[in-house]
C-alpha cells in the first residue's frame, strides 16, 4: 500500500460483517480475499485528475436495520423522492441496509427476482456467485477491491429467459448518516431474449461528516436480451461518489444507459459496455452539471469484441462556478470485431471563466473493417443563439436558460419513466439555479 | 395604434464591424402601412443594415440615429427592440437544439403579454396550427427543435411563421426569398400580404426583383457602397429586373458597388451552433 497509510476498516470487521449477514462461506472468503488484495492495490490512474487528493476513505461502519413493514413507513426523505405509483415494484436502500422491496405477484410467478443482493447471496447463491464481480474485477484497483470487501444492501435483479418485464423496476439508494457505511452493489442479469427497464436514484446528504459512496453496477445482457438502465446521482457535498457501471452484452443483446451525474461533491463515474457477442448494441447517454468547486471525472467506454457490434455514446456537461470536469470517451474495437460501428460525442458547455472542462475522445481500433467516429467540443453559449432568441423578445436571462436546458433536454427526455424524468428536470434546475 | 402613428426613421446611420465601416450614412423614413424594398447587389451592406437595426452584437453603431415612434432604438437591448414592435426575419436563423419551436414561440408571445397575462395553451396551439396551415408547414414542425436540421426553405417559412405569431409592427425581411422555389415564394408572399395593414410596415431586403412580383412595394431603394444611392417607386424595381444594376452604377459613377470587401456570407452562423445528432 503506497497511496495511503491504512485501509479504512480492519480485516476482522470484514469477517464480522459477513457473519452478521449470515453469508455463505464463499462470500466470506471473497470479501476477505478482496480485503487482502486492497492492501496491496493502488488507486486508479485518472486522466488529468489527481484522485489521491480527494476524500476517499470515509466509509463509516455497517449499521444493520430491519426491513420496514410497508411503503408508508419509509423515511420522509425517501417518500419525497418516490411517487406512489412505483411502490409495487420498488427497492429502497437506506444507509447500509435494504429496508423495503416489492414486486408484483405476476412477475414473481414468472420467475423474476428483484431483491436485495444480501438476500440473493443467501437464496440464489449460484446465480450470484457466477456473476458477482465478474464484469468489474475485484483486483482492478484498491477501490474495486474495497467495494468487494465492504459491499452492503444492493440490488439483485434476475429476469428469466423470454420474460418481458413491462413495468419499470425502481430502486432508491438514500444516505443520511455519515457513520453508516454505504456501499451498494447492483447486479442485473437479463437472461436470453428477456427485456427489462431498471431505473434508480442515488440521493442524500449524510449528517455527521464525510462519506464515500463506492458503488458498482454490473449488468449481464444475455443473448437477445434488452436492458434499459437509467440512473440519477444527486448526492450532497459531503459524499464522494465513486461509481462503476459495467455491462456485458451477449449476442444480439442491447443495453441502453441514461445517466444523470448531478452530485454536489467529487464524482468519479465510468459507464462501460462490453459488446461480447456478435450483433450486440450499446447506447449510452450521460449528462452532468458541475457546480461549486466540484471535481468530476466521467468516462464512457464501449469495448467491441463481437462482430457487427454497435455503440453510441453521448456525454453532455454544463460547467458552472469553479467546477472541473474531465470527460473521456473511449471506443475500443478489438481485433476480429469486423463491421463494428462505434460512435461518440462529448460536449461541454462552459458558463463561467473559472470552470474547467476537458473532453477527450479516444478511438482505439485494432480491426480494419470497422466504422468509428467521434466529435468533441468545449465552448460557451453561442452569442448568435442568444441574439436570435432575444430578437424575438426573450430576455437575455431567459434565452440563456432555454439554450442551456436545451443542451441537456434531449437526454433528460430519454429517461424511461416520467416521474424520474421530472425528478431529473428538478435536479437540473436546482443545479443550474444555484 | 393608428396608421399615422407608426413612424420609423433612420438618420445618418453608420455602422462598422471589427473597425471596418459598412454602413456609411443611411437615411430612410418608413410610415405606417408602407412597404419599402431595399435592393442592391451582394456586398453592398443590405444585410448589415438589417442586423444593425435589430442590434446584432457584432456591429458597432458609430453615428446616426434610429427611432421608432420617437423612441431611440439604438439605446434598446435586442429584446426591447422586439417588444417595441420590431421583427427581423433572418437570412441565416440560428439553430437552437433542445428548444422546440412551440416552446420558443410561446415564450416569445408571453414575453410580450407579461407575467399574469400569458396566452392559454389551447389558444396558442390553435393559432400556431392555423398559421402553419397557411404556410403549408407540416404540423410536426411545432415540436421540432428550433431550426435544427431544417432545410433552407423550411427555415424561411419558420421565420414567416414567427412573424405571423408575434404580429410585429415593423417587419424587416432579410433575403427571405433566397432558397425558396416559386411555390414557396408565393406562399411566403401571400402570408406577408395577409399581414399588410395600416399599422404595420415592412422593410424588404432582396437582391432579386422576383419577390416584388408578389409583394408590391410602395418605395424601392438601391443600396451601394453602404448607402442608399437611389430611391423610387415600384417601377424602379422593374427596371432593375430588366436591366440589372449597371445603369445605376454608370449614372452615379460607381465602379465597385461593394463595401468592406466582405461578401454577405459574413452572416453565416458559426459552425458550432449546429448540435450533434443523437
Amino acid at each position: 500500500m503506497t497511496t495511503q497509510t491504512a485501509l479504512p476498516v480492519d480485516r476482522n470487521s470484514v469477517a464480522a460483517l459477513s457473519r452478521e449477514f449470515q453469508e455463505p462461506e464463499w462470500m466470506t472468503a471473497l470479501r476477505l480475499a478482496a480485503y487482502d488484495a486492497a492492501e496491496k492495490l493502488e488507486l486508479p490512474k485518472l486522466e488529468k485528475m489527481r484522485i489521491g487528493e480527494w476524500a476517499l476513505w470515509d466509509y463509516g461502519a455497517p449499521k444493520a436495520r430491519q426491513p420496514l413493514a410497508g411503503f408508508d413507513q419509509l423515511p420522509g426523505q425517501a417518500r419525497a423522492l418516490l411517487d406512489d405509483d412505483v411502490k409495487n415494484h420498488l427497492l429502497v436502500q437506506h444507509n447500509s441496509s435494504v429496508v423495503f422491496r416489492s414486486l408484483p405477484e405476476d412477475l414473481r410467478a414468472k420467475g423474476v427476482i428483484f431483491t436485495s443482493l444480501g438476500e440473493a447471496v443467501r437464496e440464489h447463491g449460484d446465480l450470484v456467485r457466477s456473476h458477482f464481480m465478474q464484469a468489474v474485477k475485484t483486483d482492478e484497483n484498491v477501490l474495486t477491491a474495497l467495494h468487494a470487501a465492504l459491499w452492503n444492501g444492493g440490488v439483485f435483479l434476475y429476469v428469466p429467459r423470454n420474460v418481458k418485464v413491462e413495468v419499470p423496476l425502481h430502486a432508491l439508494f438514500l444516505t443520511d448518516d455519515a457513520s453508516a457505511s454505504f456501499v451498494p452493489h447492483v447486479l442485473i442479469i437479463a437472461d436470453e431474449n428477456s427485456s427489462v427497464t431498471y431505473v434508480d436514484h442515488y440521493a442524500g446528504t449524510p449528517s455527521g461528516g464525510r462519506l464515500v459512496h463506492n458503488g458498482v453496477v454490473e449488468v449481464f445482457v444475455k443473448q437477445g436480451a434488452h436492458v434499459q438502465f437509467a440512473s440519477i446521482h444527486e448526492f450532497g457535498a459531503p459524499v464522494t461518489d465513486l461509481t462503476i457501471r459495467r455491462s456485458v452484452v451477449g449476442r444480439d443483446g442491447r443495453i441502453d444507459w441514461v445517466i444523470g451525474e448531478m452530485n454536489q461533491g467529487e464524482t468519479m463515474a465510468e459507464t462501460v459496455s462490453i459488446l461480447d457477442g456478435n450483433g450486440g448494441v450499446s447506447d449510452s447517454k450521460v449528462i452532468c452539471v458541475g457546480t461549486g468547486e466540484q471535481k468530476i471525472h466521467l468516462t464512457t467506454r464501449a469495448v467491441h469484441i463481437g462482430m457487427n457490434t454497435t455503440s453510441d455514446m453521448v456525454t453532455r456537461a454544463v460547467m458552472r462556478d469553479a467546477s472541473t470536469a474531465i470527460i473521456n470517451g473511449i471506443t475500443k474495437i478489438e481485433k476480429g470485431a469486423t463491421y463494428a460501428n462505434g460512435q461518440q460525442t462529448e460536449r461541454v458547455l462552459m458558463l463561467s471563466p473559472a470552470a474547467r472542462g476537458d473532453a477527450n475522445p479516444m478511438l482505439l481500433i485494432d480491426e480494419d473493417e470497422v466504422m468509428a467516429g467521434h466529435a468533441a467540443s468545449v465552448g460557451q453559449v453561442n452569442p448568435e443563439q442568444v441574439y436570435y432568441m432575444m430578437s424575438r423578445g426573450l430576455s437575455r436571462e431567459l434565452a440563456m436558460k432555454l439554450i442551456i436546458y436545451g443542451f441537456l433536454a434531449p437526454i433528460v427526455s430519454e429517461i424511461p419513466i416520467s416521474s424520474l424524468e421530472n425528478q431529473l428536470k428538478t435536479v437540473v434546475e436546482r443545479k443550474l439555479g444555484q | 395604434m393608428s396608421s399615422n402613428q407608426l413612424h420609423f426613421k433612420i438618420d445618418g446611420l453608420k455602422a462598422s464591424i471589427e473597425g471596418k465601416e459598412i454602413l456609411k450614412g443611411i437615411n430612410l423614413e418608413v410610415k405606417g402601412g408602407e412597404v419599402h424594398a431595399i435592393m442592391g447587389p451582394n456586398g453592398t451592406g443590405k444585410s448589415t443594415l438589417a442586423a444593425a437595426l435589430m442590434g446584432h452584437p457584432r456591429y458597432e453603431i458609430t453615428d446616426g440615429s434610429v427611432t421608432l415612434n420617437g423612441e431611440n432604438v439604438l439605446e434598446m437591448e435586442v429584446n426591447e427592440r422586439a417588444l417595441a414592435g420590431m421583427f427581423l426575419a433572418m437570412q441565416y436563423p440560428a439553430e437552437i437544439p433542445g428548444v422546440t419551436n412551440a416552446d420558443f414561440l410561446r415564450s416569445a408571445i408571453n414575453a410580450r403579454l407579461g407575467e399574469g397575462n400569458e396566452i392559454s395553451l389551447m389558444k396558442f396551439i390553435r393559432k400556431m396550427e392555423k398559421n402553419m396551415a397557411a404556410l403549408g408547414m407540416d404540423p410536426a414542425f411545432m415540436h421540432r427543435y428550433l431550426n435544427e436540421g431544417f432545410s433552407g426553405g423550411e427555415k424561411k417559412r419558420n421565420e414567416i411563421l414567427q412573424m405571423m405569431m408575434l404580429e410585429p409592427s415593423l417587419v424587416i425581411l432579410d433575403e427571405i426569398d433566397s432558397g425558396l422555389d416559386i411555390d414557396a415564394l408565393k406562399i411566403v408572399a401571400s402570408a406577408v400580404n395577409s399581414m399588410r395593414s395600416p399599422d404595420r410596415s415592412f422593410l424588404i431586403i432582396t437582391h432579386y426583383q422576383r419577390l416584388l412580383n408578389y409583394i408590391t412595394p410602395d418605395h424601392v431603394h438601391v443600396m451601394m457602397q453602404g448607402r442608399i444611392v437611389k430611391s423610387g417607386g415600384p417601377d424602379l424595381a422593374l427596371r432593375l429586373e430588366a436591366e440589372g444594376y449597371d445603369w445605376v452604377k454608370e449614372e452615379l459613377g460607381i465602379t465597385d458597388e461593394t463595401v468592406g470587401q466582405e461578401p454577405e456570407e459574413e452572416f453565416k452562423v458559426p459552425m458550432n451552433t449546429i448540435a450533434p445528432k443523437f
